[in-house]
This record gives structure tokens, sequence and C-alpha cells, in this order.
């Protein structure tokens, strides 16, 4: 379980998180939502210790992220997987050697052992011999897909996803979607999700978490999003300009 | 606005100009301290060390050789101008070895190189940094300065030197063939010259600043690359600064080693 208290968090002169409260069960598929600048890659980036909160608590399990040092926090890191919005696939390296970098990094594996494991993940997310092409040659979708297996190579406790469907064509976006689900059920992950796109927060939500104003102002299942009276909630399902919500 | 207000802004200007300097000056050595804390394990990585000695030397080599050459001839032909009524040309080979070795081979090396590998490195890391793949290697419990910067830092350290003695030779080489083709000067008095006034001492001197200038070129393009902010312009902005500082530190560091080195160390 993943418990964040009090988070906050001032960027120049912006305060991107106010004392932020969010529990993440272990095991569920949580949906952070909100308009565009209102914090939901900053608050991921603090729950893998990426960024450091001006105050605040993030306990993982048991462990308290906030004040521990590098190689604690390492170790905790290595329970963790993130897909970033562009990827961020290594463009000096092949699609295999990524997917296979924290592999040799960190566990003790033969390099047989290492391509099995490294084809398996591609062939997971649907991609076949791509292991020997550069990440500049892939698609966008390719990239994100490839992205995805890099973060699951290590068989994570938690997947941290950064914005999986921006920048892609709905039926990509649909295959993204489909790939957390199946993901979440076959390595039964805890995900969180980040994301402004209510079809596919509805298509892999247990439950979803509405951000605004540096605080999370409304958490509920899918159904309790459906039905919702929360003014903030209902412009955000409705993308309507008119509202509570004002464009930044 | 009156001239006090101006005198003010001017005052406040300068004011936070040199305190930003300062923290700039923290900046680097922070990331120098963690050199030294990721130094073991990030040599222990030798694949990436060799990759970036490939990148760094063996990329930079015919640039130096072809600056070396011409370094060489020039040396030669000035030298010929300024001894015509004074000294004689038979020392042609002494002077020309000596300026190379001590400070022309080295120095001129490490300004191809911080231009060259400096910007490189800022830009490949740059680029890294505002498309998240340094997040992504921190994310993936890899440390940066580990995997990216000691690599870099240790391979410029080692191939300067390397690069320096090519220097050395191809600049003494294109000296010997203008002397001996367009001043008249024979190889047996060039190459007696070389070795009259040859010191192991000047050789080692100058090898031991390429080591220095090495790694100023090392950590500036590393500390540059990983303050990149913003997208394409922070990018161009970071080389720039890299290439940049690079130069200057190696100048001013080239003239607190003369000192150091020839005023004290091998004074006598």
């Amino acid at each position: 379980m993943i418990k964040i208290r009090g988070l906050t968090k001032r960027l120049g002169r912006k305060q991107v998180l106010d004392g932020l409260d969010l529990d993440i069960q272990t095991g569920e598929t949580i949906v952070v939502l909100g308009p565009s600048g209102t914090g939901k890659s900053v608050l991921l980036k603090h729950i893998i210790g990426l960024m450091t909160p001006d105050k605040g608590s993030i306990q993982v399990d048991d462990d308290e992220l906030i004040g521990m040092k590098e190689r604690e926090l390492n170790e905790v890191r290595k329970r963790f997987g993130m897909l970033f919005q562009g990827a961020a696939l290594f463009d000096s390296m092949t699609v295999g050697e990524n997917v296979g970098l924290s592999l040799r990094e960190h566990l003790r594996m033969s390099e047989q052992d290492i391509h099995k494991r490294v084809t398996e993940r591609l062939e997971w997310v649907g991609l076949k011999g791509v292991e020997e092409v550069k990440p500049a040659s892939l698609s966008g979708g390719m990239r994100k897909r490839a992205g995805l297996a890099r973060a699951i190579v290590m068989d994570p406790q938690v997947i941290l996803y950064d914005e999986p469907t921006t920048g892609l064509d709905p039926i990509m976006s649909d295959v993204i979607n489909q790939l957390i689900r199946s993901l979440q059920q076959r390595m039964g992950v805890t995900s969180v999700v980040v994301t402004h796109d209510m079809t596919s927060a509805y298509k892999v939500a247990d439950r979803m978490a509405m951000l605004y104003g540096g605080k999370v102002v409304f958490t509920g299942t899918v159904d309790e999003v459906r039905t919702t009276k929360d003014p903030l909630m209902r412009q955000f399902i409705e993308g309507s300009s008119e509202g509570p919500i004002k464009p930044v | 606005m009156n001239g006090d207000d101006l005198a003010v802004r001017g005052f406040l200007a300068i004011r936070n100009r040199f305190f930003n300097w300062l923290a700039e000056i923290g900046r680097v050595t922070i990331l120098l301290g963690d050199v030294g804390r990721y130094f073991v394990p990030g040599v222990r990585a030798m694949h990436l060390v060799i990759q970036q000695c490939h990148a760094i030397g063996v990329g930079s080599l015919w640039l130096v050789v072809v600056v070396s050459m011409f370094t060489g001839a020039v040396s030669a032909v000035q030298a010929a101008y300024q001894f015509s009524t004074v000294v004689p040309l038979k020392f042609i080979g002494s002077v020309i070895l000596r300026s190379v070795i001590i400070e022309l081979g080295p120095v001129l090396t490490a300004l191809i190189v911080g231009g060259r590998v400096g910007a490189s490195i800022a830009a490949e890391l740059g680029t890294m940094k505002v498309t998240e793949q340094v997040d992504a290697l921190r994310a993936m419990a890899i440390n940066p300065v580990r995997y990216l910067v000691v690599p870099r830092v240790v391979a410029a350290i080692i191939m300067l030197p390397v690069l320096t003695v090519f220097a050395d030779a191809i600049a003494v080489f294109g000296g010997w063939f203008v002397a001996v083709t367009t001043i008249g000067v024979s190889s047996h008095t060039y190459v007696l010259g070389l070795k009259q006034f040859f010191y192991y001492k000047d050789l080692f001197s100058g090898l031991f600043k390429a080591v220095i200038f090495g790694g100023i070129i090392g950590t500036m393009g590393c500390y540059y690359g990983f303050a990149t902010e913003g997208g394409a312009e922070g990018v161009g902005i970071a080389t720039t600064r890299a290439v940049v500082a690079s130069c200057v530190l190696v100048l001013i560091s080239d003239y607190v080693l003369a000192n150091v080195l020839f005023r004290f160390i091998f004074a006598s």
C-alpha cells in the first residue's frame, strides 16, 4: 500500500501540490485525473523519489520515502516500474539493451537468461523481433510499448504510468489500455495511471482520483465517477470550459 | 530613472551575478564530490569507459592531427622569421619541441577537444535530461553520475594525454617538414636540436596539464548537460556554456599550472 499524506511542493512561484493526501491499495489500478499543469506527473515523480517534497510523507508498504538515503531509495525503486510520457528510451541503445539494462545492472543473470527475459517481456507488450532496433526507428505506439516492457522487466510490484496514451491514435491508445489491464491481471501489480484521457481512464481504472489545486478533490470507483454530481468532476468528465475549473 | 536608481540597479545586477557564479561553483563542487563517491563503481563498468574513450579519443584524432601538423608548420615559419638576425637556425628544432610539448600540444589539444567533446557531452546529456532519460535511469535505481558522468570524466582524463602525445609528435613532424623543405635546415640539424634541449620534465609537465584539462572538459560537459532546462533551446545554451567554460578554465588552469610547475616544482 502507498500512503501519501500532506504532500506539498512549490516549483518556482507555483504551488503545485498543496497538502495532498492519497491512499493507493495494493493490487488496484488507480487513475489520477486532472487538467494539464495540476501536478499529476509531479505526484508520480514524488512516489518514485525522483522529486523531493517541501513537506509531507510517502509510505510505500512500511518504508517512509522522504528523508531516505539514495541507496535505500534505490532498493525501493527496484520494486517500481515507470512508463514515462515520451517513453524515455535511451537513444544510444537498442530496444533489447534498453529493456535488459536493469537486469544487467541489478541481477547476476547470464546473457542467455537476460535475452530470454527481454524477448518474453517484449512479446508480452506485442513487440517481436525489435531487440536490435534503435528506438528512433520505432513509431510512437511501439516506443510506449518498449518503454512498458522496460518498466516490467524486473517484475515490479507497482507500475507508474505517466500519460500512457498521450500522442497516440485511438486504436493504439486502446492497445495500451488493454496492456495496462492485462499486465495488472497477469502480474497482480498495483498501477498508478496519470492521464487526462477519460476514455482510457474508464477502461483501466478500478478507482479514480481527481487532482485540482494541489489536492485530491475527489476519489471514487468508475461507477461513482459516472454518477457523481461533484461539479469539478462533472466538468472534467464532460470536458466543458464552463464551471469551477478555470483553464490556465 | 535618476542616477542613484541606476547605481543601485547596477549594484544589484553585479551582486546577483556574483552570487549565481558562487552557486555555480558550489554545484560543480557537488558534482565533483559525486564523481569521487561513485568513481570506483563507475570505473568498474569498464565497457562504458572504453566506449567513451573511443568517442573522445578516436573521434578527435583526425582533428588533432590536422591542427597539430599546421601548428608545427607555423611554429617553424615563425621561429625562422624571429631567429633571422639573432639566433642560429640550428636551434629551430629545440624551440619547436619545447614550445610544443610544454605549451602548444596540451593547450591546443585541450581547446580542440573542449570544443568538440565538451559540446558533444553537454548536448547528449542535455537531451537525455530534457527527454526524461536521466529520470528514467534514476527510476531504474541506476545512479546517473555513476552511469553517465564517471565514464565520461575518466575517459577524458585518459584520452587527453594520449591525444597530446600524438599532437606533440605530429607538430614536431610538421615543424621538421617545413624546416627541411622551405627554410633550408637539414634533417640532421633539426634532430640534433630536438635532442639537445629535450627534458623529461617538460614532457611530464605537458602531460600533467593534459590530465587536468581532460578532467575540466569532462566535468564541464557533464555539468552543463545535467543543468539543461527546457527543450532544444536549453540544449543549445548548455552546449555553448560547456564549450566556453571548458576553454576559459583550460586557459586559466594553464596559467596556474605553469606557475606551479615551472616556478616551484621544476624551478631549478
